[in-house]
């Protein structure tokens, strides 16, 4: 889902950038913040960072023969939100730009924006409209993670379209064609993806529940029909 | 534990191995990036006028050493994982006395 380096013109890089560098200082802001008030939650802070690392390593082949790589933002975004998922999809970038040549430093803002932001966001927001539909806990965290991938590549695909317009087509035209690239490669992946988070939310809850129950991320209730059923 | 959803994952991942095994033995995918496919549609769309604005600083010098920095990538991120993860199993069952009892708290009952 990476915009390489150099392949966004002028404007495009810098309106990516001063899009995402407030997100970033927000959710810097408010990890100092939740750090300084909780200590306890930042191994749950590395796990999730750490997730985000693990999944963005792996580039899987799909069934469209090319082969793209999940993002793992799922994890960060339901339990400390989207713009703490920002800082840490920010880290990963940092270094697959720096030392894989994969992505870019110009085409960061631009990558921090699907990857950090849009993705996090829809994770985010499925998982609260699901946990309010009172769906299943892991069916809901598995759609929220494969929509919240999914919404990234979706945006990758609208930033190469506004920066490179179909002459004839135009925008439409030309998301089209990225869209055939990003987004339908990527539909099996964020199954994948999303069967995975739910994974290890089941290993989280079962090890470490009151933080989740504290952070607000699962009521008690839900921690202990869970618990109910698989312990 | 149920290991129920273990299975589910188990299989989704398993339907995924089985239809990549077959594409790549019946169709001559090249199973190259996804990002790279980009550029070519770049490429195509404004004719192959486009220059990037920008080149990397530093590259893999080859696809052996970027393989490297991915494995060590994903390493580190394994590796976080599972000390914190164990780290909390194990305080859970100290903390809980069952340790010494030789069972943990949510033991293996494969119901």
């Amino acid at each position: 889902m990476h915009v390489m380096e150099g392949f966004l013109p002028t404007p495009w890089w810098q309106i990516w950038f001063a899009i995402s560098i407030p997100v970033i200082a927000f959710g810097i802001y408010k990890m100092n913040k939740l750090v300084s008030e909780k200590r306890e939650i930042l191994p749950l802070l590395a796990v999730a960072g750490a997730f985000i690392f693990v999944l963005s390593s792996l580039k899987l082949p799909s069934v469209t023969g090319s082969c793209s790589h999940p993002t793992g933002t799922g994890v960060a975004a339901i339990i400390f939100g989207p713009a703490i998922s920002a800082v840490l999809g920010t880290i990963v970038l940092l270094y697959q730009a720096l030392f894989l040549a994969h992505g870019g430093l110009t085409t960061l803002g631009a990558n921090v924006f699907s990857m950090g932001i849009v993705g996090p966001v829809v994770a985010y927001l499925v998982y609260k409209a699901g946990m309010k539909a009172k769906l299943n806990f892991f069916l809901v965290v598995f759609l929220a993670a494969t929509l919240g991938d999914w919404a990234t590549y979706v945006v990758t695909s609208v930033e190469l379209a506004l920066a490179f317009p179909d002459p004839t087509g135009g925008f439409v035209a030309s998301f089209g064609r990225f869209a055939t690239v990003f987004a339908v490669t990527q539909v099996p992946l964020a199954i994948m993806e999303g069967a995975v988070t739910a994974l290890l939310f089941k290993y989280v809850i079962n090890v470490k529940s009151d933080i989740l129950v504290e952070l607000k991320v699962v009521e008690e209730s839900v921690v202990r029909k869970l618990r109910g059923i698989s312990a | 534990m149920s290991r129920k959803l273990e299975l589910i994952v188990l299989a989704i991942v398993l339907v995924f191995t089985v239809q990549f095994l077959y594409m790549s033995s019946t169709t001559d995918a090249e199973y190259g990036g996804a990002d790279g496919e980009a550029e070519g549609v770049i490429e195509e769309i404004t004719g192959g006028t486009y220059e990037p604005i920008a080149d990397p600083i530093w590259e893999p010098p080859s696809g052996e050493i970027e393989s490297l920095l991915f494995g060590l990538q994903a390493a580190i991120g394994a590796g976080i994982i599972g000390y914190f993860l164990g780290y909390y199993r194990a305080k859970n069952l100290y903390e809980s006395g069952a340790a010494y009892k030789g069972k943990s708290r949510d033991s293996e009952t494969h119901s």
